[in-house]
This record gives structure tokens, C-alpha cells and sequence, in this order.
């Protein structure tokens, strides 16, 4: 499918998205047009190959329960305390191993990339999992426009450091900022993306506004958010949770049923929405999408290489 | 204080009861309303596992307050009863609710993960507890005997607190309260005895 030029006034608008699911669980139709109001009525994302045909949880799920320390430690804080940041002006700076380095507003950091809508299996390494119909584009699409240099091995991510819209941060309960890293070859596959919204919407701010991560194979503390430097370096870079814990957070962090966190199993997982007696389901080997990115860890040692 | 026993004694002990399965009525009412958030099954568990840690804080306070005179003694019973009541929901929630009847998995977490391990062992000291807190075994043990039965409740608080504190990601402050709080009434304990053996001797 070609990718048309698109921007937020070609987004759905909330009356349209909000009948979506059904639409969606109905004919597994994508291209929704929407005619609301005068002509900014369009289709949100196209489709994408990659999108799971499980239900989505809905909106409110995915808003109201969020890990986002920035905001606080339960699941609900960041629904509670988002609403306050500030993401418009954003900028993201790009800088390292690249032929292009800059501070990127964020309209130019999404410029030309096509936006899809990608429904992804979302497993947390607490062993709850969710679907979420993401909208975003691949990391590759950018990483490609600013220029790798050969040396370049690694991305680096971090999040925003703004305590006086972030409650979370004025305690240190994690080494701010926020940091997450990615092998080159991991950022560069098709599955991994910006993600600058959700249900056809702008990202909400407990999510991770404006710009987050996903990377659907990883548990989902790699899935970085409300990103403001994207950096291409040479060696391994610090994690958050890895300084923290490394014995229980390791780099990869790929989602692995074989491979238990110290204190608990990942055989299995909780959907959320599944409903009070609806028990567990077995967690899949890189979260079902053993497919597309197993063969980045031929040859290596995943129970070590955790 | 006289006040406050006199106030005390007129309270049936049977109200305790009442009050204290009032917040089991209220989360049940919760879960089939949907009134516990979008994954109630967390919620549920935590809850429960929340209040029988409260009670069994509130089992402790008692002893410490008769020392300053309030006398709650005859509420303590219903109070550990209550606490046994909602760690054995708690663990309940978790076989049914949380795990789905994993057995295999549950079984591989009771020798591997050190949460459950300690909650296990926290729930199993009450046991004996929940089974001895009647008048008829106080006799058939002599009041010495189940008094020191009874001190496996320091077991317990202190087991449910670790547990608390072991299964959370980072360091949040709540759990840390519990244990804290935990640390002090067993400390308070530890510096009475000193205190009255000191005064003996002295």
C-alpha cells in the first residue's frame, strides 16, 4: 500500500473512532473514512501486515492502566497526573553516530514517515498483557532520513526530565531521566515504532505524549516513552531498570516464557478486559512474534542474554 | 483513657465482627460492578492482601495500648480472626482469580519465588492461630502454652509485610510503611521485656 502524506488534521476524529472497534471486530476493515464536519475527515493510518487480529482492549483500558513512574507508581497515577505535561512545542534531539544531528521539532521528526496503525500484543514484564492499536511509524524510516554512521551499533533512548509537570520525578525512585536502548539491527526492524498515538488519536499523555517506543517483542518497560533524545552510539548503552536491578532486568528483555524474572514465572499472562474468572493465558515466545525477530538472536544465548 | 475503655466496653464484641467484613462485602460488590478499575483482579487481590495485613497491625497495636492504659484486649480475638479471614481470601484470589488454577505453575512458584514462599509461610503460622482462638483451647493449653502458640502472629505480620515488600517492582513507600510499622510494634515488644526483666533484677 502506498503511504499518503499525512498529519494530525487527517486523523480521525473521536465520533468516527469511537464506533471503530466494532467496525473493526466486524470486517477487519481498516480504511475508515469519516465524513464529520468539512473536509478534515480522513483515513487515520493504513493498515498494516503486522497488526494481530485479536481484539483491541478498549480506550479506556489502555488509559487508565499505565506503568509511567514519571507520573507515580500505581497504575492509575498517570491518568491522574498526565494531564498537566506540556508536549507542544516538542523536540527531539538526534545526535551520536549520525550524518544529520539536530534538535528535531517534532513535525520533522515525523515528516514523510508514513503513519500506520499498528494493533499490537503489548506483555508487561509484571505478566499482564494487552492489545493496543498503536499509531506510528518504523523507527528505520527516521533512523535512515538523519543518517547511521557504519560505527553506529546501538540507539539510545530518553525520556523527558521535567519535575514540575512530572510528580513522579521529584522522588528518585528511578535514576531520572528514563533511558532504554536498543541493538541497531532491533531498531531497524519493521516491527519497531514511533508511535504518536493510539484508536486513531493523538497519543494520550499517560501513554507516553507525544512520542513513545513500541516494540512489541520486548516487555514493555523497553517501549520507552515521551521521548526527547534518540542517540546512535557504539557501545551498549545504560538501561533504566537494568541500573536498577540487573540481576531481574536484563538489555533484551525479550519476552520469553522460558526464561522467568527471578521472583516470578513468565509462562503466563493476564489479559487485561479478559474478565474476573478468566484465569491465564500462555505467554508466547517473543510475545507471538517469534517470526519476524527470532532470527536477530540466532545463535544466541537467550537465557543469558536475558 | 478511662473514657475511652468505659466507651469500649460497651461495644459488643460481635459489632468488630460486622465492621470487619464490611470492606469484604464492599469489594465484592465492587468487583461485580465494575468498580475496581480495569484489571480487578489485581485490585482484588491487593486489596485483601491490604486489609489482613491491617489487621494483623491492628492485632499488635492492641498489647502497646494496654501498656498506656486504653484496654481493647477483649476485640483482640475478632481482630485475628478477621486478619486470618482476608489473607485466606487473599491466597484464594490468588489459586482462583489471578493464577486460574495453574496448579502446575503455582506449585513451581511455591519453591522458586521467594514471595510466595515467605506469604506461604506467613499464612501458615496463622493457621494454628485461627484454630487455637477459642476459649476451650485455652484451657486444653494452659493460658502459658497458647500464649507463646500466639507469638507466631509476629510470624505473620512480619512474613505479610516482607511479602509485600518482595513483590513490588522498585521501592514504593507504601509497602515500606507496612514493614516499618511491623519493625516497630516488634521492637516495642523487645524494649518492654528489657525494661520489666530490668526491673526485676533491679
Amino acid at each position: 500500500m502506498n503511504a499518503p502524506k499525512l498529519g494530525w488534521s487527517d486523523v480521525t476524529p473521536k465520533s468516527v473512532f469511537l464506533n471503530r472497534r466494532a467496525v473493526i471486530a466486524g470486517a477487519g476493515a481498516m480504511a475508515i473514512v469519516g465524513s464529520v464536519g468539512q473536509a478534515q475527515a480522513q483515513v487515520a493510518a493504513l493498515a498494516s501486515r503486522f497488526s494481530t487480529d485479536e481484539a483491541p482492549n478498549t480506550l479506556e483500558e489502555i488509559t487508565s492502566y499505565n506503568n509511567f513512574y514519571e507520573f507515580g507508581t500505581g497504575k492509575e497515577d498517570p491518568a491522574r497526573n498526565a494531564a498537566a505535561l506540556t508536549v507542544d512545542p516538542w523536540s527531539i534531539v538526534i545526535d551520536g553516530l549520525v550524518d544529520r544531528p539536530g534538535t528535531y521539532d517534532l513535525a520533522d521528526v515525523m515528516k514523510d514517515q508514513p503513519l500506520e496503525e499498528r494493533i499490537y500484543r503489548f506483555r508487561c514484564v509484571e505478566a499482564w498483557s494487552m492489545v493496543v492499536p498503536w499509531i506510528g511509524f518504523e523507527l528505520a524510516g527516521l533512523l535512515n532520513r538523519v543518517g547511521v554512521q557504519p560505527s553506529a551499533k546501538y540507539v539510545a533512548f530518553e525520556t523527558l526530565v521535567r519535575p514540575e509537570e512530572m510528580p513522579g520525578q521529584r522522588a528518585p525512585i528511578l535514576e531520572w531521566p528514563y533511558r532504554e536502548g536498543l541493538r541497531l539491527d532491533e531498531a531497524m526492524n519493521p516491527l519497531t515504532i514511533l508511535a504518536t498515538g493510539l484508536y486513531g488519536e493523538e497519543m494520550p499523555k499517560q501513554n507516553g505524549a507525544p512520542i513513545r517506543l513500541v516494540v512489541p517483542w520486548k516487555y514493555g518497560f523497553k517501549s520507552i516513552k515521551s521521548i526527547v533524545k534518540i542517540s546512535l552510539v557504539a557501545d551498549q548503552p545504560q538501561t533504566t531498570w537494568n541500573m536498577l536491578q540487573p540481576s531481574e532486568y536484563g538489555f533484551y528483555s525479550n519476552v520469553n516464557p522460558t526464561v522467568d524474572h527471578p521472583r516470578w514465572s513468565q509462562a503466563s499472562e493476564r489479559r487485561i478486559g479478559a474478565g474476573l474468572f478468566a484465569g491465564r493465558q500462555d505467554t508466547l515466545m517473543f510475545n507471538g512474534y517469534e517470526e519476524q525477530v527470532a532470527a536477530l538472536y540466532t545463535g544466541m544465548d537467550l537465557a543469558a542474554n536475558y | 483513657m478511662e473514657a475511652v475503655n468505659s466507651f469500649a466496653r460497651r461495644i459488643p464484641v460481635n459489632a468488630v465482627y460486622v465492621a470487619g467484613v464490611m470492606p469484604f462485602v464492599w469489594i465484592v460488590w465492587l468487583a461485580f460492578t465494575n468498580g475496581l478499575g480495569v484489571d480487578p483482579v489485581k485490585a482484588i487481590e491487593l486489596r485483601l492482601g491490604e486489609l489482613g495485613l491491617q489487621f494483623l497491625v491492628a492485632g499488635l497495636v492492641i498489647s502497646p495500648l494496654r501498656w498506656a492504659g486504653v484496654n481493647l484486649i477483649r476485640f483482640r480475638r475478632a481482630i485475628g480472626l478477621l486478619a486470618f479471614f482476608y489473607v485466606s481470601m487473599h491466597l484464594m484470589t490468588w489459586v482462583l482469580l489471578d493464577m486460574g488454577l495453574r496448579w502446575e505453575e503455582m506449585a513451581a512458584d511455591l519453591v522458586k519465588r521467594w514471595y510466595i514462599i515467605i506469604g506461604m509461610v506467613g499464612f501458615a503460622a496463622m493457621i494454628p492461630l485461627a484454630v487455637t482462638s477459642n476459649n476451650r483451647s485455652i484451657r486444653h493449653l494452659g493460658a502459658a502454652a497458647w500464649g507463646r502458640l500466639h507469638q507466631l502472629t509476629y510470624v505473620a505480620a512480619v512474613a505479610g509485610a516482607v511479602h509485600y515488600v518482595v513483590l513490588v517492582k522498585a521501592w514504593p513507600v507504601e509497602p515500606m510503611i507496612y514493614l516499618g510499622v511491623v519493625c516497630l510494634l516488634l521492637l516495642a515488644r523487645v524494649w518492654r521485656n528489657r525494661q520489666r526483666s530490668m526491673a526485676q533484677s533491679a
